[in-house]
């Protein structure tokens, strides 16, 4: 799944660890979901949609499988 | 400071009090494991009565590292969470397939010493490390 968060935080000046902390979770989750190499589950998704004020779509894209 | 702000704040400190709280339990178990163990033969001169109320004290104290462990993982994030559980799959699975190898090799009279359960802990513990290690690398 690719996601928008790294450019989302940067428009915002936040670090990895403010948005962590609004979203109640730590850096190393923030950072792996940036990287791709964690999906975050639902509710975690719709927390950061609600802090962005976007939809989850505007935030994460599935990826169709190759 | 807004609601939400101080609520943000209360996780990190939710984990850490979690983890302080595991911490203390661990020990206590740890403790009441060594006077289990090393109390009839040093402390009471083996009473019976002493052995099998440090042995209840340890399983009640077993008790409560297990309830500490479980809310300490309830305090994790998504992907700590994640992180524990892969490891605890991965050492369930070396340890039952392995130690049953090794129960194994103690029947057929292919080691010299018998198997003990304390070699089992060893490779448990070592396994749940070595995992959390790769996978919080790998996700760093």
């Amino acid at each position: 799944m690719k996601n928008r968060l790294k450019v989302l935080r940067a428009e915002r000046d936040w670090t990895q660890a403010q948005l962590a902390e609004k979203l109640e979770v730590s850096r190393q989750t923030i950072n792996a979901i940036e990287k791709g190499k964690f999906d975050p589950s639902l509710p975690l998704a719709f927390r950061a949609a609600r802090l962005f004020g976007l939809t989850i779509e505007d935030i994460f894209q599935d990826q169709e499988p190759a | 400071m807004n609601k939400a702000h101080s609520r943000n704040r209360g996780w990190p400190a939710k984990v850490r009090r979690q983890t302080v709280k595991l911490g203390y339990w661990t020990l206590a178990w740890l403790l009441t494991m060594a006077i289990a163990n090393f109390g009839p033969k040093f402390l009471w001169e083996q009473n019976e009565f002493l052995t099998v109320a440090a042995i209840a004290l340890n399983l009640l104290v077993g008790i409560g590292m297990i309830v500490a462990n479980k809310d300490h993982f309830r305090s994790l994030d998504e992907l700590q969470q994640k992180i524990q559980l892969e490891a605890m799959g991965v050492t369930l699975g070396v340890v039952l397939v392995v130690g049953l190898a090794y129960s194994n090799l103690d029947i057929a009279n292919f080691i010299s010493f018998d198997a003990e359960i304390s070699h089992l802990v060893i490779l448990m513990s070592l396994t749940y490390l070595a995992t959390l290690i790769t996978l919080n690398r790998k996700m760093r």
